[in-house]
Formats: structure tokens, sequence, C-alpha cells
């Protein structure tokens, strides 16, 4: 009786092996196929950059490779419009708010993990119902408030409105938390102050998770649009993502495609190579928080 | 004591002010707004309080045109791209080897910024005088004629329109399912296998359903996020949307309250109102649905 | 610096449902602290000695009384301010400081005059390593240390501010049975070193006996009784501290005096008792028993235990609160004097305590 069993058993698995190859292959298969779909735009950006503009405009059915790469595009990118000025402005408005975001929220992630006092839960649980509010809706006043203030055209009006994340505050303050009590007793005891014991000691420890809070914050900061495109109208003050639509709008005129690709690489690059970098963090980052920029 | 209680609120300060000056208060502004008959943006006064601004932008045949854009948008992409993230992430758990790079792949286009990779695609679709394109010449190896998807058919362009949309949010929804999907306990399928359940069945009967509270949630950010939908359309057809008959919601209210049509914060307000009401019914009704069809 | 308590009290308020019951985990203390003395707060968990030792650290605000270092009232001084140094039961290093740094840390945060120099600080820091033997591990992490090690780091952290007191919480319990009995050698050595004086809590009443110049036994955030550990032991003052020190523990008889004469039961165990006739508890400890074909006491035998020296006879008695434990010190005599259900004995005298049935308080015979 039991050898019958093991006779089929093992038929099933023979079948089953056979039938894995051919399955796993067209797994395989399909999944190289969205890898392709994904790269493709990216292959395609960077060989159209090193297409001169007359072998560009040449082809009319476009071709697949290059034999004469040229860097020619790059140079007009940042000669003929101020990609470069852009890409600075970006730096800074990105740097800058996200390290005064980081201050921010490290205080207000501490007062609610650590500190006592009257109004907390409260005052949490307000924090929390504003992550419902969409963006959209806010904006609309926040144009008003920054134009009547006289702030357009300056990184100050850029910054202010994004330098709170209540959704990062929450993340930390979840972070904070875990760091077990007697760390605090014991730093209590050896003589630290509050804020010496939370930048000292509460900030080190956390370091993992602000490093990906702090990764999140420029990779928003670098792509964002809307709000710079309504506070700036002064090319000084552009940044990468309003300079692209500048640049495709005005800029090399509308057919000058191999430059408009070199400007679209180098805006890339840089969180690209951050993605590479920090890949663990950024997708660990991502997957807990569920969020989407 | 007494001391901790000052010291709690001076941390929290920063953050109170800034989100009392850039969140609250421009939330309760915003209904104001909305209510403002005849607002004028130099002088900042206005005629009296209604609904007009509301009537007016249910009348306006831009804002209906947004309205029906985004429907659609939401109505295709959402499906497709969360049905096509759970194939793509049920092979991805499939396989071991070369696992990490195709992960890694994937989630490159959550890293760029949507402006310019949507040139590309923009450029791939585009047929112009000198060339018709990429994909008009894949295409036309099947015998179509070349189609402008940029700026030609309406049907055209939807479909660009979705095809980028799609491809801009597949990175977060892998990464979220492929997550999930390792988290189902391993024992579940060595019960399944035991039992001699088959292929489907073990993906009908456990996968999803131990997944599905992960999917309900991929589909409700999914609906809010393609009801947002902005700066991918400005990517693939530049900042005149109206003229280009591809508007949405959201572009309405930004060309309401800034550029060539705006200076119309009151008609901006509205709209925005009435999004963020379509975004909360449609949120509840989901709730509503999950409560029915989510089995833990 | 001597250390005095008085009337310290600590309510809790209730949670939940008893909203208004407040708990009272520490309940009017009064004593002092000698200087440069060790001394351990003993007492079962939820006794309220760590409430009592975190009063004293400055970690809790107490609801009533006062708490002095030397003349100094330090009842509303913060514990940074205080000059105290404590060892937590899990230690809390530093995860993300290595173990030099960790010992540093108190010393970088001395302000205004009584800042040190960087060299005054790593000599302070090298002088405490030395003292507690982990001048080799200085630039390991806390998570590359053992459990014993963490604990010396813990101690030197503590000890290097030179503080006035030295408060230890649990510092044993998370160490193996081996290791525990060497630390506790080396706190004590280390505690007559500095002439800090030290206050150590602990539920280990072996731990606190072995090496405390004084115990405070406590229970339900009561002061049971205050004295040098053999003085309490031989001496206690009621039942629970009778019981709560020794192991085995005292063994608990209900009794009774008729005549002059102590009763187990109908056996007379004891003579001349110069109290009037009453119930009581009687109170054996384990040596307090010699094996005696003669003796009043019998017993029914269950097992005996051989380890080493001792004999442990493990006995039982219908009077007997809990099982009967007699510790001899060797079985030569006691093999002819048991037959195999029942074994006799007769009682040291000194052994004995009576306590009364309900105050269950020390009656003095």
């Amino acid at each position: 009786m039991s050898m019958r069993k093991n006779n089929i058993s093992d038929k099933v698995k023979i079948k089953h092996k056979a039938g894995n190859t051919v399955s796993i292959s067209l797994v395989y298969l399909f999944l190289s196929l969205w890898a392709l779909v994904v790269l493709f735009p990216f292959y395609w950006m960077l060989l159209s950059s090193v297409k001169s503009y007359s072998a560009y405009t040449a082809e009319f059915t476009p071709k697949f490779f290059t034999l004469s790469p040229t860097l020619q595009n790059y140079r007009e990118a940042f000669t003929t419009v101020p990609l470069g000025r852009y890409f600075i402005n970006t730096v800074i408005f990105t740097v800058l708010t996200t390290a005064i975001m980081l201050a921010v929220i490290i205080f207000a992630a501490y007062a609610f993990s650590r500190l006592e006092f009257k109004g907390k839960n409260f005052v949490f649980i307000a924090f929390l119902s504003l992550m419902m509010i969409p963006n959209e809706l806010v904006v609309i006043t926040n144009f008003v408030t920054i134009t009547n203030l006289d702030l357009r055209n300056t990184f100050t009006g850029l910054i202010l409105p994004s330098v709170v994340s209540v959704f990062y505050i929450y993340l930390l303050k979840e972070n904070f938390s875990q760091i077990p009590d007697v760390l605090y007793y014991a730093s209590k005891v050896d003589g630290t102050s509050d804020i010496k014991y939370l930048l000292k000691v509460v900030v080190p420890i956390s370091r993992p998770t602000l490093v990906t809070v702090a990764i999140l914050k420029i990779i928003e900061c670098w792509n964002s649009y809307v709000w710079p495109r309504l506070i700036t109208d002064d090319q000084n003050y552009y940044l990468v993502s309003n300079g692209i639509q500048e640049i495709r709008e005005n800029g090399f005129g509308r057919e000058n495609i191999p430059a408009m690709m070199a400007a679209v690489v180098v805006i890339s690059l840089p969180l690209i190579i951050i993605f590479l970098v920090f890949r663990r963090r950024i997708m660990e980052g991502v997957s807990r928080g569920g969020i989407k920029g | 004591m007494k001391r901790h209680n000052i010291t709690g609120w001076i941390y929290l300060l920063p953050a109170i002010l800034f989100l009392g000056a850039f969140m609250v208060y421009p939330l309760i502004d915003v209904f104001i707004y909305s209510f403002e008959e005849g607002y004028n943006f130099t002088s900042q006064t206005f005629g009296g309080i209604g609904f007009y601004n509301y009537s007016y932008i249910l009348r306006d045949p831009y804002f209906l045109q947004a309205i029906k854009n985004t429907f659609i948008l939401v109505i295709i992409t959402v499906p497709v791209s969360t049905g096509l993230a759970l194939l793509i992430s049920l092979g991805l758990s499939s396989i071991k080897k070369l696992k990490k790079f195709y992960q890694t792949v994937y989630f490159l286009p959550y890293v760029t910024n949507t402006l310019a990779v949507g040139l590309v695609f923009m450029i791939l679709f585009k047929k112009t005088a000198y060339s018709d394109g990429l994909i008009n010449m894949l295409i036309g190896m099947f015998g179509a004629e070349p189609i402008d998807f940029i700026d030609g058919p309406y049907w055209a362009k939807m479909l660009v329109l979705c095809i980028y949309t799609v491809w801009v949010v597949m990175p977060f929804k892998i990464l979220v399912l492929t997550s999930a999907l390792a988290s189902v306990d391993e024992n579940y399928y060595k019960a399944a296998k035991v039992d001699g359940t088959s292929k489907l069945r073990i993906f009908t009967k456990i996968t999803v359903p131990m997944i599905s509270p992960i999917i309900f949630y991929l589909v409700v950010t999914g609906f809010i996020g393609a009801f947002k939908a902005y700066s991918d359309v400005v990517a693939l057809f530049g900042t005149d949307l109206n003229a280009a008959e591809m508007n949405t919601i959201v572009g309405y209210i930004y060309d309401m309250l800034y550029g060539n049509s705006g200076g119309y914060p009151s008609y901006a307000s509205a709209a925005a109102i009435i999004l963020f009401i379509i975004v909360l019914t449609i949120t509840v009704i989901n709730l509503m649905i999950s409560k029915k069809h989510i089995y833990y | 610096m001597k250390v005095v308590l008085k009337n310290l009290t600590k309510k809790f308020p209730g949670a939940g449902r008893n909203k208004n019951d407040s708990v009272i985990a520490v309940n009017n203390f009064n004593f002092e602290i000698p200087d440069g003395k060790l001394v351990g707060l003993l007492g079962p968990s939820g006794c309220g000695k760590s409430t009592a030792l975190n009063m004293i650290c400055g970690l809790l605000k107490p609801t009533e009384g006062k708490i002095f270092f030397g003349d100094e009232d330090v009842t509303n001084t913060e514990p940074e301010d205080r000059g105290v140094g404590m060892v937590f039961q899990n230690y809390a290093l530093y995860p993300h400081l290595n173990v030099r740094q960790n010992i540093l840390f108190p010393l970088q945060n001395f302000k205004g005059k009584d800042k040190l120099s960087k060299e005054e600080m790593l000599k302070r820091t090298d002088e405490a390593a030395r003292l507690v033997q982990i001048e080799s591990l200085m630039d390991r992490k806390p998570s590359e240390l053992s459990g014993g090690q963490q604990q010396r780091v813990a101690i030197a952290r503590a000890l290097v501010k030179r503080p006035k007191v030295l408060l230890l919480d649990e510092p044993l319990s998370n160490l193996d049975a081996r290791l525990r009995l060497q630390t506790r050698e080396k706190i004590r050595n280390i505690q007559t070193a500095t002439g800090i004086t030290t206050i150590f809590v602990t539920h280990d009443q072996e731990e606190a006996m072995s090496i405390c110049d004084v115990i405070v036994v406590m229970n339900h955030g009561i002061i049971q009784q205050i004295g040098k550990p053999q003085e309490v032991y031989d001496n206690p003052l009621n039942l629970f501290v009778a019981k709560f020190l020794g192991t085995p523990p005292v063994n608990v008889f209900k009794g009774k005096i008729r005549n002059g004469s102590l009763y187990i039961g109908e056996a007379n165990v004891l003579g001349g008792i110069s109290m009037p006739d009453r119930d009581v508890y009687i109170g054996i400890r384990p040596e307090g028993f010699l094996a005696d074909k003669d003796g009043p006491l019998e017993c029914s035998l269950e097992r005996i235990q051989i380890m080493g020296r001792d004999v442990t006879v493990v006995a039982s008695h219908k009077e007997a609160v809990d099982t009967v434990r007699a510790v001899m010190a060797s079985d030569n005599d006691l093999l002819g004097e048991k037959s195999d259900k029942y074994i006799r004995f007769s009682i040291k005298p000194k052994k004995v305590y009576l306590f009364d049935r309900k105050s269950e308080e020390r009656l003095k015979f």
C-alpha cells in the first residue's frame, strides 16, 4: 500500500519538474519584458542625448544605437538654457528643505514620544488627522499667502510650506518610542538635559530611520513641480522640473530633441545615483511607509 | 513636572506653527474662498456669499472635460496597474536568481523625475514632420497607419497618458505587493500542497485572500493618486492642457489659480473641494465594500 | 555622604476603573544611611524598593517627605544635579557609543567650574575602567560584550563622576549564578575601596546578606526592619522578616503556649516559656533542628537531600504551614535516628521565634 503511494508521488514529482522548467522560463521571459519596458525610456533618453542634432533629425526611422556619439548636446544644455542655475537652485531648495524639516520633525517626534504635557494626545490625534488632507486643498491659500507676503520668486517662499510632514513625524515618533525608557533615566542620572539626550542619544540611535526619511524627502524635493511652478516665474528661481518644462516649451526650439534629452539625463542622474547607493534603505522606507510621492 | 509641560510645547512649537500656517488655516480658508462670489484677486474683495462658484465651474466645459478625463484615467489605470503589479510580484516571488536585480530595475521609475521621463515618453510616441517616432514605427510593422499620439485624436492621447501613468505607479505597487507576498506564511502553501491543491486554486483561495488587505490598500491609494493626476499629464502634453483637451481636475484647479487663465482662487477652491468630496466618497465606498470582502 | 529619608511616601494614582484608589508604593519611610556604608534594600517584587531607589535618585518625585544628602535637602533637585551614580537592571548602556564613550558620557555633561579638561576626563575614564577591569574592552560596542562585561561598564560609568551616592538597581539579576557570586564580591570590594555610600536594591536575600553593611527589609511599601544582616537574621521583628531571610526558609508551625510550655500539636517541644497561655506561630530555622530519637517533635519523613557538607531533611507535619526542611551538618548521627517513615527532632531554643497569630509580630520569651 505504502509502496504504491510512493510510486504515484514520484511520478507526480517528475511531471511537475518538466512543467516547472517551462513555467519558470515563461516567468523569466515575462519579468524581462517588464524590465525592458522600464529600462527602455532610460536607454532612449541616453541614446538620444548623444546623437548629434543633424543625425537625429535625419532618422525618419529611429535607430536603436549610434556609431558617432557626441557630448555636444550636453554642452548646449548647459549653455543655451540656464540648466546649471536650475540645478543649483534645486540643490539649495532640496538641502534646505530637508534640513529644516529634519530639525522640525525631530523635535516634534521627541515631544510626542518622550515628553509629558497636557493635551499631548489631543495634539497628536489632530496631527494624524491632517494626514488625510490632500495637498491640492491647501495649495490655493498657500499660494495667496506667499503672494501676499511678497515671497514669490524667493527660496523662503519655495521652502516654507514643505518643511513639515506629519507622516514623517509619525514615523519618527514610532521609532523614538522603541528606545528603552531606561536609557533616558540613565542619561538623566548622568546629568543630561532633555535636549542633550535628544541630540546625543536619541538621534544617533535613530540614525537609520533619519537617513531613510531624509532620502525620501530629497527625492520628493528634487521632483517637486506644482508648488515651484506656482510660486516662481523668474527663471533665476526655477527648479529642474520647471526648467525642463520651460526647456520643452521655449528652450531649444521644440525640435532640438537631443539637447532636451541631455538636460533630462542631467537632472535624472543625481536621484538615480542616490537610489543605487541607498537602494535597500529607500525601498524599505517606501514599503514601510506606504507613501506615494 | 511643570517644567516638562512647557518643554513639550516648546519642542512642538515649530511643527505647530508651520502646520497651522500652511495646513490648518488654508483648510478653513479654502472653504471660505469657495463661497465668496466675484472675488477679485488684485483688490482681494468679493461681491457676496453663495454657491455661484460651484455652479459656474459645474457649467464650465473645461471642468466637465477635466472630470471626464480624470475618471477615464482612474477607471483604466487603477485596475490595470494593480493587476499587472500582482502578476509581476507573483513572478518575482517564484524565482530566486536575479530577483534583486529585477526588483531594483522595477523600482527605478519611483526615483525619477516625472516631468523628465514624461518628455521621453512624449518623444517615443510623438509623430513629427521628420519622423513618425519609435512607437509608430513598431505599430507600423503590424501594418497599422501612424497616429500622432500627442497631438492627434483624443483616444490616442488618453492611451499614452494611461500607459505613462501605469509606468509611473508600478514601482510602488510592485514593491508593496512583493513584500506582502513574502510575508505570507510558508506553511499555508505546504499545507495546500499536502492536500494536493492546484496552483490556480492556491492562488485564488490562499494567496489572494491572505494579501487582500494590501490589494485593497493599493486600490484605495491608487484611486486617490490617479484622481490627483497632473504632473505626468503636463509632461506629455505641456502646460496648456485645456487646449489639448487633456486637462485633469487638479490641472483645472491650478489653471484657475495661476497662469494665462488664472487669477480665480474662488473657482479653484470650489474645484478643489469638489475633488476632495469625490476622493472622500470613493474612499468611503471602498471602505464599505472592503468590510464585506476582506477576509480578515 | 550620609543619606536621610524623612517620612518619604510615594502614591501612584490608580488606573482604569480604580482611578480614585491610589496605590501606596512607599509608605512613610524614615531612615538614615550612614556615610560610606553599603545598604541593601530588600524585599519581594512589588514591595516598593525600586520606587524608593528612584526617589533617592530623583527620577521620581516623592508625594510626601524629604530626602537629604548630608545636610542638603535634595527633594526637589533634578537627578542630573544630585551627583548620584546609578547602575540599572539592564545596564542601560548607550548602544551607539563604545565602552570608552559610554564611560566618558557623564563627564562630558559637567558644566561651569566642574568642567574637566580632555586629559582629565580620559584619565578618570581609564581609572574607572581599571577599577572594574575592563581596560581591554574600551573600543567595543555594548552589543559585543557579555552580560557580565556590560555590567562592569555600567558600574564604571556610574563611578566615573565620583558620585556622592551610588545606586544599584538589581545589578546582578541578569547574570548567571557563578558570575553573580563573583560580581557581588567585586561590588563589595569596589565599594570598600571607594568608600562611596551605596544603596543596593535586590529581591535576593542571600545577595543582600552576603555583602551589605545594613539591610532594609521591605514589604508592601513599609519598612519591616533595618539592621546588620546577621542581627536581622537572628532577631527578626516579625514573621515576614523571619520568612524572607534565610535559605531554606524558616519553618512555620501553628503552635500554642500552655502552662509555660510550647506545644506543636500535642508535642511539648520547649519548656520554660514565661508567657500566659495563647495561640502562636512558631518559626524554627532549618538549622534549629537536631535529629534525636527521643526528641519531642515527630515528622513524617519525605526524603533526605545530601548536598556536600550539608544534609537537608525534607519532612512534613500536620501543624506545619509548609514543608518542613531541616539542615544538619553531617549525616552520620542522622542515620541511626530515623525509621523509614518518621523522624524525631529536638529543637535548639535559640533558633525558635514566636509570633502573634494576628499581627504576626514577634513575641519575646
